[in-house]
């Protein structure tokens, strides 16, 4: 590693890098978000017809995916902001990341069946 | 392999420019430019505390938005049968309410302007031409304010008799 690149590996840069790419992932799935529901202003069938392609099962299992990057860069973006307002949270900042990743693991696992009940249910009765 | 460097002391005015390592380490030519490297056209003085602003206000909208944005994924997506629920008859009830109707205008807003504002500093990062980043940030500006427009006109012009 050069001496003087702010490119540091560890948990530092490598949380750095999940925040950044969940939040851009994120800012691009609002974006088409908003069209899709702006569908409403449109007629009750269109905005059925495009929701209908939301319960199709790769389409719901990207759900799941989008709730994975949320939960991350949520949680994560808690801890930037104890790093940036706690005193002692830059000393922390290691043991909150694994907090963090330990959360969101379990979240995650809650958020199975929730979010993909749709398509557990088409495919499996229930 | 180029040659690993052991110990080596960096004065703080370089830490971050490279310049002056004489390592002969290629890599050398990768490490960035300092922050705030003044030039001649750096204004002494900026007018306002505006990126100051925009980093604190990353930080109180994203907490607000762990409320409105983790409270809309469980009710629309997890709660009472998922995705299956969603038709235009699930919103039209949703939006009888103003508390729901407050609730998503103010997080439209919010996700926008803090999303928008977190793509102006990718852009500032990556984009090093002038002129791309110019023509990125003013794309990523009229994406904005196309959607926050279009988002606020949906709820507030919605009819459940379309
Ligand atoms: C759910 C609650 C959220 C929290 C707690 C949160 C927190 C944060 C914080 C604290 C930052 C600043 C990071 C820094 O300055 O180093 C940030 C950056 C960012 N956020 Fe969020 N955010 C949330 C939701 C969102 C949403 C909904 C979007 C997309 C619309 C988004 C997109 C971004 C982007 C693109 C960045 C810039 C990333 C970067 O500069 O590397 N965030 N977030």
């Amino acid at each position: 590693m050069p001496a003087g690149t702010l490119y540091r590996g560890r948990e530092g840069m490598w949380s750095w890098v999940a925040h950044r790419v969940t939040g851009v992932l994120i800012f691009f799935f609002l974006f088409a978000h908003v069209l899709d529901t702006a569908l409403v202003r449109v007629s009750p069938e269109a905005y059925d017809s495009v929701i209908a392609t939301y319960k199709f099962w790769l389409v719901n299992l990207m759900e799941y995916g989008l709730v994975a990057a949320i939960l991350f860069h949520a949680l994560n973006g808690l801890r930037v902001v104890a790093v940036d307002f706690w005193a002692k949270g830059p000393k922390y900042q290691k043991q909150m990341l694994w907090t963090v990743v330990g959360i969101w693991v379990v979240l995650m696992g809650g958020a199975f069946y929730p979010v993909l009940q749709h398509t557990l249910r088409t495919w499996f009765g229930g | 392999m180029s040659t690993e460097i052991k110990d080596l002391v960096v004065p703080s005015l370089q830490a971050h420019t490279g310049q002056g390592l004489g390592t002969g380490n290629p890599a050398d030519a990768f490490v960035v430019e300092p922050a705030r490297a003044r030039t001649k056209k750096t204004p002494r003085r900026t007018r306002t505390n505006f990126e100051m602003l925009a980093w604190l206000f990353m930080r109180l909208s994203g907490v607000v938005l762990v409320v409105l944005v983790l409270g809309h994924l469980l009710i629309n997506l997890m709660l009472d049968g998922g995705v299956s629920k969603i038709s235009f008859a699930f919103v039209a009830g949703r939006w009888a309410s103003p508390f729901w109707q407050m609730w998503d205008l103010l997080m439209l807003w919010l996700a926008m302007l803090h999303g928008s504002n977190g793509m102006r500093t990718v852009i500032n990062d990556y984009a090093e031409k002038d002129a791309t980043r110019m023509w990125l940030k003013g794309l990523l500006a009229v994406a904005t304010i196309f959607t926050v427009v279009l988002g606020t006109l949906v709820i507030f012009t919605f009819d459940p008799n379309i």
